[in-house]
């Protein structure tokens, strides 16, 4: 490319000769859907070839918000990475934080100690319990249903936000956990206040349900609408709510068995058809086994250290190696993949963000279906842009 | 789950002149790996999919890592003839000297994959390619026939490192835009310092871009903006 | 029937809203600036600088060791050390900073600065309302900006800052302690008595 380039040259892709319809008569619409859309979840392109209101291709098009997180990580020690990982899902980053230190525990070899395992059990069902909230009430919003679903959910959301700011100093961005351990004690006054909000929620779920799940219009929109078959989701690795959605039965606090979650009672709910539907009520079940998980983590919490006694706050240097680190956050399965080379930074650092790789699978969901629907297929994904960009 | 040596013989029994290759992993988490060859990938990767026991339907993670060229000093160990005086004659005595010889590895880049398996519920299985390069032979083949779940992230692979992988239904950049000329994960990427075009940059920034700004008036290429200076090309926007 | 779902929906939003008048905990909205929640204690925002005493340029914890400078997860504070020393709360030489800037366009609140630090000189404020018109430099705090005495510390994070109190009471009592007895020994060091001379006619 050139500066004596024309613009309709250099803005390649666009000036394709137009696409036939499938039925020979006319042309197809090309519409780009994003990035400024109130329904995209953040800055998010997607490229829609259309034949009247059926959708012909769909191509997803991001990088808005790529802010090269790996190689700043590259370039800071592991522990000022923590912060960052915050920022990568932003509505859930106590998980974030959870699956960078239990990559760097991998790597180093450090032990947890008890107390900070049940700690990072409650904030983490916690975390998950006001991710799904939000996905559902932004789903609603979606559909038509102007805000209050959503706000109903925004309205738990603070309660468990306010429980996660007089734990950590901050709301969303909480950088809590350490390798090792955590960054504060919980204490007795939290741990009661945190009794009380998990006691309100099941009335919420209650309260939830009867507006939504039982609703006509909810149930005309979601049912058949965008359905994923288990092989195809098991090929294309999806993970999450919206594997267990299409009958997959892979959960990875059941499969890996990290932290102490094989101490907890709690089910893995299923659904049957995969359509957005079933992802629907999947969250809302996970919702409830996540109450029962904070619970049972609530009532058997012990006291003792919440730090490895022999690790280091600065100066931490793990030993050459690799490990790779999963966990499963509330948007599927996130992985941290760290290459140490003895130095206080990583060589590599490569964050498998869950949200990218749910979105293989959006064009096969979305063919055939109308452009109302795609806004409600691609609402079922639940994918926030910082994860995906990085 | 098979150790990694029980998988690479289960490879080689099942694909052969499958040139898979143990890696051990030092450090405390012991995740060893098998680095296939380029050539026989896409079988190997076959076998480990459709295989009942191993049944690795699941690829996890698709990661590229740039190794750049390092040089190594060795100290070796080498016989050599030398004249010396011993007690007032001159003689050839065989000596053993040690040196220290200097000798640059070259570079590559690599992708390595997480494989698991939801069949069997168990895993990781680490596998890695090289490439024979950094510079021109940077193809690999692609492994998004054998598991969809590598579309994207082969993609992001080539847009941020550069390693081709053929056999991609679809591989254009992923995360920067098309028309970007570099590989911005790479070691030796060279950040560009005039995406401040309002003056609230300070410091370092600020200087560099005064610096490069001053440059570019000398030589009369000024107004033209794009992405960087000295690698790539310039573009001219309409802004 | 039809649209019975959608009744019962409309049923629970009627009894929210109705019952919103009643009972205080239905009605969440805070309506800010007017109404404001009160900060939790453990909240953070922006670092500041401790200094103790009255004045901010003689009691200014810190040391310049410049730990925050590195650890600094964006490198948002700039640090200049001083040539000269000036005693600290137990009475020790140490540098200052003559430069402390932190750039708060570009810090994150992370608060590891705050955590690496080993001379409790750095901690968070909760001030959040900082907005400025001036781009150039309004957002780029130094350390006479920064400064904030101790009593403010207390009054902001009350539980954190006894136990930095206690802390540093401790620290300086070792010291002070160690002191009386190196005082202690030279004293009586001094006051033995001079070792007896030579006896007449010995050695040779």
């Amino acid at each position: 490319m050139n500066a004596t380039e024309t613009k309709s040259e250099r803005l390649d892709g666009w000036n394709r000769p137009p696409v036939i319809a499938p039925d020979g008569e006319g042309e197809l619409l090309e519409v780009a859907m994003g990035p400024h859309h109130p329904s995209t979840h953040g800055v998010f392109r997607m490229d829609l070839a259309l034949d009247g209101e059926r959708v012909v291709r769909l191509k997803p098009v991001f990088g808005y918000l790529h802010r090269n997180h790996e190689k700043i990580a590259e370039q800071a020690s592991y522990l000022a990475s923590m912060p960052y990982t915050d920022r990568l899902d932003y509505i859930c980053s106590l998980t974030n934080n959870w699956a960078y230190a239990l990559a760097v525990e991998k790597l180093a070899g450090q032990e947890v100690p008890e107390r900070v395992q049940y700690i990072r059990v409650i904030l983490g069902e916690l975390t998950r319990i006001q991710n799904h909230a939000s996905s559902i009430g932004f789903l609603l919003q979606e559909m038509g249903a102007s805000g209050t679903p959503l706000m109903y959910a925004f309205k738990e959301r603070e309660k468990i936000l306010d429980l996660f700011e007089s734990l950590t100093g901050s709301r969303m961005m909480c950088n809590y956990m350490r390798f090792g351990g955590c960054r504060v004690d919980v204490s007795a006054t939290w741990l009661d206040a945190a009794r009380k909000v998990v006691a309100g929620l099941p009335q919420f779920v209650d309260e939830f349900e009867t507006l939504l799940s039982s609703n006509e219009i909810l149930m005309a929109r979601c049912q058949g609408v965008g359905i994923l078959r288990p092989e195809l989701a098991v090929n294309a690795g999806v993970t999450g709510p919206m594997l267990r959605a299409s009958g997959v039965d892979y959960d990875i606090r059941k499969v890996d068995r990290y932290g102490i979650y094989d101490r907890f009672k709690f089910r893995v709910p299923l659904g049957d058809h995969g359509d957005v539907y079933d992802r629907y009520m999947v969250r809302i079940l996970e919702i409830r086994e996540s109450i029962r998980i904070v619970e049972q983590a609530l009532n058997d919490i012990p006291a003792g250290p919440i730090m490895d006694p022999k690790a280091r706050i600065r100066g931490f240097r793990p030993k050459p190696g690799e490990a790779y680190g999963r966990i499963e956050a509330p948007k599927g399965e996130l992985g941290f993949y760290l290459i140490s080379d003895g130095g206080p930074n990583p060589y590599r650092y490569r964050v498998r963000p869950p949200s990218l790789i749910n979105l293989t699978v959006l064009e096969d969901m979305c063919l055939g279906s109308n452009v109302a629907d795609v806004v409600l297929i691609f609402g079922s994904v639940d994918i926030v842009l910082g994860e995906v960009d990085r | 789950m098979k150790s990694a040596e029980e998988i690479k013989a289960a490879i080689e029994a099942a694909v052969p002149g499958a040139g898979v290759e143990f890696v051990p992993n030092p450090g405390p988490a012991a995740e060893h790996s098998l680095r296939l060859a380029p050539a026989s990938a896409v079988a190997v990767a076959t076998f480990l999919r459709d295989d009942a026991d191993l049944a690795f339907d699941f690829l996890s993670n698709v990661s590229g890592v740039d190794w750049p060229d390092r040089e190594i000093a060795e100290k070796v160990k080498v016989a050599r003839t030398v004249t010396k005086t011993v007690d007032g004659v001159e003689q050839s005595v065989e000596e053993t000297v040690e040196e220290t010889r200097k000798r640059v590895e070259p570079g590559c880049l690599e992708a390595v994959y997480h494989l698991y398996s939801v069949a069997k519920k168990h895993g990781p299985l680490v596998i890695r390619m090289k490439t024979a390069n950094r510079i021109d032979q940077v193809e690999l083949p692609s492994l998004t026939p054998v598991w969809r779940a590598a579309e994207f992230q082969e993609r992001e692979v080539f847009d941020l490192y550069g390693i081709i992988f053929t056999g991609h239904p679809d591989l254009r950049r992923l995360l920067m835009w098309e028309g970007f000329k570099d590989h911005p994960m790479r070691k030796d990427y060279v950040e560009p310092d005039d995406y401040e075009y309002e003056p609230t940059p300070h410091d370092h920034v600020l200087k560099r871009a005064q610096e490069r700004r001053a440059a570019e008036a000398a030589l009369g290429t000024e107004g033209l903006r794009g992405c960087g200076t000295n690698k790539r090309e310039t573009v001219n926007y309409e802004l | 029937m039809l649209g019975e779902g959608i009744l019962k929906g409309m049923a629970e939003t009627a009894k929210n809203f109705f019952l919103s008048y009643v009972s205080k905990e239905r009605l969440t909205t805070v309506e800010y600036p007017e109404q404001r929640i009160p900060t939790v204690e453990a909240a953070r925002v922006f670092p500041f600088l401790v200094y103790d005493g009255a004045d901010w340029e003689a009691g200014l914890r810190c040391v310049a060791c410049q730990i925050c400078e590195k650890e600094c997860p964006p490198k948002c504070i700039y640090i200049d050390k001083s040539k000269d020393k000036k005693p600290d709360y137990v009475g020790k030489q140490q540098f200052y900073p003559t430069r402390f800037d932190i750039d708060i366009s570009v810090c994150m609140s992370c608060q590891i600065c705050v955590e690496v630090c080993p001379f409790e000189a750095i901690k968070m404020d909760n001030e959040f309302e900082l907005a400025t018109d001036d781009r150039f430099g309004g957002l780029r705090y130094d350390r006479k900006q920064l400064a904030r005495s101790n009593d403010y510390y207390h009054s902001i994070h009350p539980t954190e800052a006894s136990e930095v109190d206690a802390r540093l009471d401790e620290e300086k009592a070792k010291v002070e302690a160690k002191a009386k007895a190196a005082a202690e020994a030279t004293a009586a060091k001094a006051a033995a008595p001079a070792p007896p001379a030579p006896p007449a006619g010995g050695g040779s």
